[in-house]
């Protein structure tokens, strides 16, 4: 099989960058659409060129280190695909397809077809956790938990921080990344004791990071690889609303009036 | 080479306790005054980091991923193994400790495979507390199923991610310490050598990915927790990424190399297709709890697998392992698909492979159920192979998985270089020559969450806090040697591209190094890697320039290591004359064509040390003592 490629080719974060073109065939149907990239960075190399970066690791899905614009699409398009996952025999024979990195304001070009995530980090960092040291911990069945909480906390905590929803959000927020670390706390009793602040510092953190606003144009949950739904969202607006309820107790014991 | 494996005295089952209750302990003001290194943030890394900054200690934690959250850990599929005995089917610390020390093939040290199992309760208990998602019965508690080598089911899972949810849950720990200011964070750095002063591990020079720029980091001590070795074989299970330089680079400084050849490859993971393929992907061991291993009684039998009647099916696992069955160990389960195959059994395109049918279950449980249960392998399996699982059997065969061996430590996790401590799948030391299933995020997160907080005191409280820096020599001499060889790399201008020699050498290994090998063959293959790391110094390719993000270049400098590691484990394995769990050599084996160990001769650990660029390493031995257990030949009929 063939295809025609139009890949974004930029050195550095302060290069313009601009679209090239590239021809490969022999390929095969069965390949993974990075081991397709990997076939032609081999050529471009025994070329003299310098190859087409993009990041990757485990590709098997899970890392979420791949990601980029396939014609428009994340990760190509394919329902509940990584872009390392994305098999060729998914495009026709002879097709056309334009590369892209992330395009976010938030996810800064650094060359080629990779992005910085770190924004990403640091909305965790402001309070994707539950607080409990190393030694705290009593037994794993003396707290009990549904079934059902289980598979949906699971649901969410299945994200994989690939930011596939900020590059097909047309504001560019990453509201379903943020809340699905929030519901998948908020549905576990062991999450409920820092909900509140939770939440809120970490709204806070991604205000302050390049995301934009969520409209409900909801192309977040199409592009997720995992599948996460935008109940998602409604769960942490729930919570965000909830936090500041009157007749909260913060820290101190002092109530918010 | 001195090999003091510091096992504390006392029986068996107190040996932690005593250790815990005696050792050294630090004052709060004191540990905030020392600063240590982790590089890695797997789940030995990740739990490492978050545990020590939580106890006061500065940490500097690197990884070479853009984010501590994408480390390998995050593809284990399965479970982690505990001893909860939360089913009431027998288990305790005694079976899963002798579980892992007869599945090693009594080769592993017993001092800390029993510490093993004794703080695997404590982690399940930590994960659940830190949000860990694992599955769960309708009225809430804790569900189990088996992985092989054991008759119990105590293995813990989050659907087919567990080692996702488990690192982040670590990543969350460590999330929060750097929000608190006790862990600095590196990624995207690329540990290039460790710097010795005064004979102590004192520091690390890495590269910075992104401009390219070498940086030397000063403290205490170092941890390395950098993973496994398995990508020698270009293709494996593991990550792209995966890498031995870190590991590699302190054996180069001192550090003793154990059990190289120890290498596990796994049984179930979906076959090798064609040339352009870059990884192997598994399909986890948990699958041979529902599922049933056969190949067509007839030998090159090409028909359909669904319209192959129950009697022509040879469910070869099942009739000669009545007792474990599909559940054997690996290293049982990948000999025997080789052995099909190899005497003409194997199905599919390649004639490598073996089926691996859920019908059966699909039939007893609904397919429901085993939707719930591995929904997520099939729909990797379909994408992968175009296949539908449900409907026809998937074909498996075995793949390089996870190297056993590593840096040698003690019971301290201290490697033979002071200062130094390795954790996780970087060190040799809890599953001897084979590995059970489950058991691999079980010992990342004990060495992480509750070894090495507790033993690292005892080193620091001798170390006089900040009395190195980075404007020490030995900093500048590894920065320049640094230096000087990835400007080695970049003027070789040769013709042939970095995967190239990567796969010529994985080529070498699979054949001459992997599930079966022998004396002419390894040392064949010691002739032949030689030449090809000769060809790479004189041939290799590495476009674009250093100072920028060039990922030809992190490639070169790890495919260069791969090619000396490749040729200590064929040594290894050349040395070890007889077969003991992954370890295979056909010289030696039963009538029953099972592994023949030599406990006379080889009931030891080959530690090896590094003696210069240009003369042959020296195989040292630490003898393996057993106390509380008798080595017998092991038996899963
Ligand atoms: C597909 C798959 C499935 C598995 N399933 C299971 C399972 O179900 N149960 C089980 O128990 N085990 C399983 N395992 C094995 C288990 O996942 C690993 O052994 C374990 O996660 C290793 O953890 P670690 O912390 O030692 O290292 P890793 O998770 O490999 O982390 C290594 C870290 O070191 C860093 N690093 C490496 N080199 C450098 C360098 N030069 N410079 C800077 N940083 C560096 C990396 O960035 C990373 O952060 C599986 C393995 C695979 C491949
Ligand atoms: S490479 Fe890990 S998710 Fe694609």
């Amino acid at each position: 099989m063939k295809l025609t490629l139009h890949i974004w080719r930029q050195k550095s974060p302060d290069d313009k960058g601009g679209f090239k073109t590239y021809h490969v065939d022999n390929l095969n149907r069965d390949m993974s659409f990075l081991e397709m990239l990997d076939v032609l960075n081999q050529q471009l190399i025994e070329k003299g060129e310098e190859p087409v970066a993009f990041e990757n690791d485990c590709r098997e899905g899970i890392c979420g280190m791949c990601g980029m614009m396939i014609n428009g699409l994340a990760h190509g398009g394919m329902k509940g695909s990584t872009t390392c996952q994305l098999p060729l025999r998914y495009f026709k024979d002879g097709a056309e397809l334009t590369i892209e990195p992330w395009r976010s304001k938030a996810f800064p070009v650094l060359k080629d077809l990779i992005v910085d995530r770190s924004a990403f980090d640091r909305i965790i960092q402001a309070g994707g956790y539950i607080s409990v040291n190393t030694g705290n911990a009593p037994d794993a069945n003396s707290t009990l938990i549904s079934r059902d909480t289980a598979e949906l906390a699971m649901d969410y905590a299945e994200c994989i921080g690939c930011g596939a929803c900020v590059a097909a959000c047309p504001n560019g927020a990453a509201m379903l990344f943020m809340s699905a670390k929030i519901a998948h706390f908020s549905l576990l009793p062991q999450g409920q004791v820092e909900a509140d602040r939770r939440v809120k510092s970490m709204v806070q953190q991604m205000q302050q990071e390049a995301f934009g606003a969520c409209t409900n144009y909801a192309e977040c949950e199409v592009a997720c690889p995992k599948e996460i739904s935008i109940s998602a969202i409604a769960r942490m607006n729930h919570d965000y609303l909830k936090a500041f309820w009157p007749g909260k107790v913060v820290g101190g014991g002092k109530h918010v009036a | 080479m001195k090999l003091d494996a510091h096992i504390p005295s006392g029986p068996l089952e107190q040996k932690w306790t005593n250790y815990v209750e005696h050792v050294k302990l630090l004052s709060p003001a004191n540990k905030r005054k020392h600063t240590v290194i982790i590089v890695g943030t797997g789940l030995a890394g990740a739990s490492a980091a978050a545990t020590m900054a939580e106890l006061g200690y500065n940490v500097k934690s690197f990884c070479y991923q853009d984010s501590a959250r994408r480390a390998h850990s995050i593809a284990a599929q399965g479970g982690i193994n505990a001893t909860k005995n939360y089913q009431n089917d027998g288990d305790s610390v005694w079976r899963l400790f002798y579980d892992t020390i007869k599945g090693g093939d009594f080769r592993g040290r017993e001092a800390n495979t029993y510490r093993l199992a004794e703080l695997s309760s404590n982690i399940i208990d930590q994960c659940v507390a830190q949000g860990v998602p694992f599955a769960r019965e309708y009225s809430g508690y804790l569900r189990n199923r088996s992985f092989g080598g054991a008759l119990v089911s105590r293995t813990f899972y989050a659907r087919g991610a567990t080692g996702q949810q488990l690192l982040l849950g670590a990543y969350s720990a460590l999330s929060r310490q750097v929000a608190a200011g006790k862990i600095e964070l590196h990624p995207r750095t690329d540990m290039q050598d460790l710097v010795v002063v005064d004979g102590k591990a004192r520091g690390i020079i890495v590269r910075n990915m992104l401009t390219g720029e070498l940086e030397a980091y000063a403290a205490d001590a170092v941890i390395l927790a950098t993973g496994g070795y398995v990508n020698v074989y270009y293709l494996s299970t593991n990550a792209m990424g995966s890498n031995a330089t870190a590991a590699w680079r302190a054996y180069r400084r001192g550090a003793g190399f154990a059990n190289p050849c120890y290498m596990q490859i796994h049984p179930t993971c979906i076959p090798h297709t064609g040339d352009y393929q870059s990884k192997l992907t598994l399909m986890s061991e948990s699958l041979r709890n529902d599922g049933r291993i056969w190949v067509p009684r007839k030998k090159h039998d090409t028909r359909d697998p669904n319209s192959i009647p129950e009697s022509e099916r040879y469910y070869y696992l099942e009739e000669k392992y009545p007792a474990y069955g599909n559940m054997v160990p690996r290293d049982v389960a990948s000999r025997n698909a080789k052995y099909m195959c190899d005497e003409g059994y194997g199905v599919g395109p390649t004639g490598r492979g073996v089926y691996l049918d859920l019908r059966d279950a699909i039939k007893r449980l609904g397919k429901d159920v085993i939707v719930e249960r591995y929904g997520n392998l099939f729909d990797m399996y379909e994408r992968i192979t175009g296949e539908n699982a449900y409907e026809t059997p998937m074909r498996i065969y075995p793949a390089p998985h996870y190297s056993m061996g590593g840096l040698w430590v003690d019971y301290e996790l201290m490697s033979t270089i002071p200062g130094l401590f390795v954790l996780g799948e970087a060190n040799f030391s809890d599953h001897g020559a084979n590995r059970l299933g489950a058991s691999a995020l079980m010992q990342g997160l004990a060495d992480g969450y509750f070894i090495i907080p507790n033993t690292i005191g005892q080193y620091l409280a001798g170390i006089k806090s900040g009395d190195v820096t980075t404007d020490a020599d030995e900093f500048k001499e590894a920065e320049d040697a640094v230096q000087k060889r990835l400007d080695k790399i970049m003027a070789v201008k040769g013709t042939k591209t970095v995967d190239t020699f990567h796969r010529e050498l994985g080529k070498i290994m699979w054949d001459k190094v992997g599930m079966s090998r022998n004396e002419a063959g390894l040392k064949d293959a010691i002739k032949q890697i030689q030449e090809l790391r000769a060809e790479f110094w004189d041939n290799v390719r590495v476009p674009g320039d250093q100072h920028n993000i060039n990922q030809e270049l992190e490639k070169a400098g790890r495919v260069a290591d791969f090619l000396e590691l490749g040729e200590l484990i064929a040594r290894d394995a050349l040395a070890r004359d007889e077969s003991a769990g992954g370890h295979f050599r056909e010289e030696h084996q039963t009538e029953g064509g099972e592994a023949l160990r030599d406990d006379e001769h080889f009931q030891h650990v080959a530690v090896w040390e590094f003696t210069g660029e240009d003369s042959e390493p020296v195989r040292h031995i630490e003898p393996l003592e057993f106390e509380r257990v008798t080595p017998t030949q092991r038996s899963y009929k």
